[in-house]
């Protein structure tokens, strides 16, 4: 049965499949257990499946994702909560170092099937320590997967895939649209009401990691973007008057490179967008690797609008985060001559 | 080689010990004022067990001072330390109520913990360096912050001294020596070792306090700060703040143990337990503290119980998670009535007193608040200018990030 949620709700609901279907998923983090989480993600689980299931840690990152490691190795299959994002660094050593390679390094004998958790992007006035997305931070780490939602029903569906997954996955929830998409107007923000990603099964269903979403179709630019950026890009894409592909990469690594590839080479024209700061970040890679793909269907260079190369500001937040008037100067560029 | 299932074992997972619903009851102090005799500075962290595991207090239940650890002070420094508590409190109230009506887009208040960084502050030097967590403002208003400078942080005007980057009460205050506040919890904690030492490097007779919730001492920082200090003898005073909740999570789910003073024995750290509302107790143990660091004798590690009276934050919900009276229950009541009570029943002091001083501060706090808004505030502005987002990234501006400031003024939404 189809239900309305908004993107908190079909993140709870999720893992509540995931509970049910597999005794060995278990979840843990800070305040995630008999609180339901600050974000209220895993509201009510507690008591429905018990607190050896669902359960408060000490607030140690860190530890959070060592006892992931361990408990990983040892045949579960642990999804674990990191509360922010900005806070996932005590814990940057054992994701990167023994989480990530533990496959490799032990001849394939171990491996750590967890999925991390974490509410990421700016957007809620949250200063230089609430509203960061690191995404790169991981996906220059060979090993994990990782992972931008950005509506209700594809953050399920890629939960879902994210926890039966074998490899460790980086989830990365985009805060600012787990109760509405955000379009770039912090003075106008809706619901999910009434939205058609916010349609979602409450029965079990996947969407596969490495497969990107075709949000909008066109055929002037490729405009590639993930988690809240997609919603900003959308409405840019609309104000903008021209035709445009809109490519919601959901997966970041492995990325979808058929779906990027074949719209590129169809539009001749690509902008890269995300809110993380612009050198080193995802884009950097998307751009690079898109030229060396599609150079001779490239009709101008590629743009990228991201976050400055800046700490995320706290009540110059709209300076800084990437508006719609930025897309759409960024695809009017690609539409010179 | 499969290992068989036994039906009898189980995963221990700790609850706190009361829940919304619950009436909660807390077992009376056992501890009295002048059970506990002053060490020696040059103790060993050994000769400081019974302090660990025991409860330094001064004020007994009825109000009035007792034992060794009675610091002495005169009227008008007891007078300093509950104007100053009754100051954070007033400001809390205002604070909080502006941040509803979205002057600020968040507030952290220290509802039933004013006690610390006063009290713990006032025992201290001058010089001496404050590397705070959100919950101990109150250690400006001792080192002379003016209000209004403060209120503008909060509210993110045209004179925020950190320029709007930071999110309210993450207050930096070079002048006093009070350093930047950080949200990552427990980063301050091993950080201020660092501190301490290099005064020590210099020559200089500074210490350095720090402090750490019981929640965040589960973050590796705590015990790198507690090994560091030891290692190198360093003159810093290492606080736990022990007031029961860190945000939804109970101390008993931040240590299998209900001690946390005596962990820093383990460093070889001569280790205190307070009682943290007790304006009396707190000064004394930290000026033992202090003059132990001063003659080179390293650190100090002090666990100060105490109980959040509020919520975390204005994002938190406490009735969510613990019973909403909690905190009346708990036998180390309120830290201002506490020395109110002292000062009344010694000191030439009155409910009549009590009275006329928050009336002032009050009014204080309301003429503070009238200035700062005249700087904007966070709903209506104005606010500092987005030109701040590229200033102090870097000493200098590099040309990547010139390039791109640069394209920042062609969007600016101001």
């Amino acid at each position: 049965m189809m239900v309305e949620m908004n993107m908190v709700q079909s993140v709870n609901n999720a893992l509540e499949n995931m509970l049910h279907k597999d005794s060995d998923v278990i979840l843990f983090g800070e305040d995630i257990g008999y609180f339901g989480g600050v974000f209220r993600t895993s509201d009510g689980l507690q008591e429905k499946f018990g607190k050896h299931r669902v359960f408060d840690t000490p607030l140690s990152e860190g530890g959070i994702a060592a006892m992931a490691f361990g408990m990983g190795i040892n045949g579960l299959r642990p999804v674990v909560e990191i509360q922010f994002a900005d806070y996932i660094f005590p814990a940057y050593d054992q994701i990167v170092n023994e989480i990530a390679k533990v496959r490799h390094r032990s001849g394939g004998e171990f491996w750590c099937p967890v999925t991390i958790r974490t509410p990421a992007g700016g957007g809620i006035r949250g200063g230089h320590h609430h509203s960061q997305s690191p995404e790169s931070q991981f996906t220059h780490t060979p090993g994990l997967k990782v992972v931008y939602c950005s509506t209700p029903y594809n953050s399920k569906g890629l939960l879902i895939s994210a926890i039966e997954s074998n490899d460790p996955v980086i989830f990365f929830e985009p805060k600012r649209c787990y109760r509405g998409p955000f379009y770039g107007d912090p003075h106008n923000v809706p619901t999910w009401k009434n939205h058609p990603e916010a349609e979602v099964p409450e029965s079990y269903y996947k969407i596969p990691l490495g497969q990107a979403r075709l949000a909008m179709e066109g055929s002037k630019c490729t405009v590639i973007a993930w988690g809240t950026m997609v919603h900003v890009a959308e409405q840019a894409i609309r104000n903008s008057g021209i035709s445009c592909d809109l490519i919601d990469l959901q997966t970041l690594i492995p990325w979808d490179k058929e779906t990027i590839v074949n719209s590129v080479k169809k539009t001749g024209r690509c902008v890269i967008v995300h809110e993380a700061p612009k050198t080193s970040g995802f884009g950097s890679e998307m751009s690079a690797s898109i030229q060396e793909r599609c150079f001779y269907h490239l009709e101008s260079p590629i743009e990228r609008v991201a976050g400055w190369d800046t700490p995320f500001p706290h009540t110059t937040e709209w300076d800084y985060m990437p508006g719609p008037p930025r897309i759409i100067a960024a695809i009017k560029k690609t539409q010179e001559e | 080689m499969p290992t068989e299932e036994r039906e009898e074992i189980t995963l221990h997972i700790p609850d706190a010990p009361f829940r919304p619903g619950d009436s909660p009851t807390f077992e009376e102090w056992t501890w009295n004022p002048g059970d506990l005799i002053k060490p020696e500075l040059d103790c060993e962290s050994d000769e400081t067990y019974q302090h660990a595991v025991g409860l330094v207090r001064v004020l007994n239940d009825e109000g009035d001072a007792a034992g060794e650890w009675n610091p002495n002070l005169t009227f008008e420094e007891l007078e300093e330390g509950l104007e100053h508590m009754v100051r954070l409190r007033i400001f809390d109230d205002r604070m909080l109520k502006m941040q509803r009506t979205g002057k600020l887009s968040f507030y952290m208040q220290s509802f039933g913990e004013e006690c610390v960084a006063i009290a713990q502050t006032m025992a201290l030097n001058e010089q001496d360096w404050i590397f705070p967590t959100y919950r101990q403002p109150g250690a400006q208003f001792v080192r002379g912050r003016s209000m209004v400078s403060m209120i503008c942080h909060c509210i993110g005007n045209t004179e925020d001294n950190v320029k709007g980057r930071q999110m309210p009460v993450h207050y930096t205050y070079k002048d006093g020596r009070y350093i930047s506040v950080s949200s990552p919890v427990g980063t301050q904690f091993s950080q201020a070792v660092g501190v301490a030492l290099a005064s020590k490097y210099k020559k200089l007779d500074e210490v350095t306090i720090t402090w750490i919730g019981d929640g965040a001492s589960a973050e590796g920082d705590y015990h790198y700060g507690l090994n560091f200090a030891s290692v190198f003898k360093a003159p810093v005073i290492l606080n736990v703040v022990n007031n029961h909740w860190a945000i939804s999570t109970h101390y008993n789910i931040a240590s299998g143990s209900t001690n946390f003073a005596t962990r820093g024995l383990a460093y070889g750290i001569p280790c205190f337990r307070v009682d943290g509302n007790d304006f009396l107790a707190l000064y004394s143990v930290t000026k033992w503290a202090r003059e132990r660091a001063e003659k080179g004798l390293g650190a100090t590690h002090i666990e100060i119980l105490t109980y959040r009276a509020g919520a975390h934050s204005s994002s938190d919900d406490p009735s969510r998670y613990r019973p909403s009276d909690e905190h009346e229950y708990w036998p180390g009541g309120d830290p201002i009535e506490r020395l109110k009570e002292y000062l009344i029943r010694n000191f030439d002091w009155s409910e009549k007193k009590q009275e006329v001083l928050e009336k002032k501060i009050d009014e204080e706090v309301v003429a503070a608040y009238k200035e700062a808004v005249t700087y904007g505030d966070l709903a209506n502005g104005p606010y500092p200018s987005s030109d701040t987002i590229f200033t102090e990234v870097y000493e200098n501006v590099p040309w990547h990030l010139q390039e791109q400031w640069d394209e920042m003024k062609k969007w600016s939404v101001e």
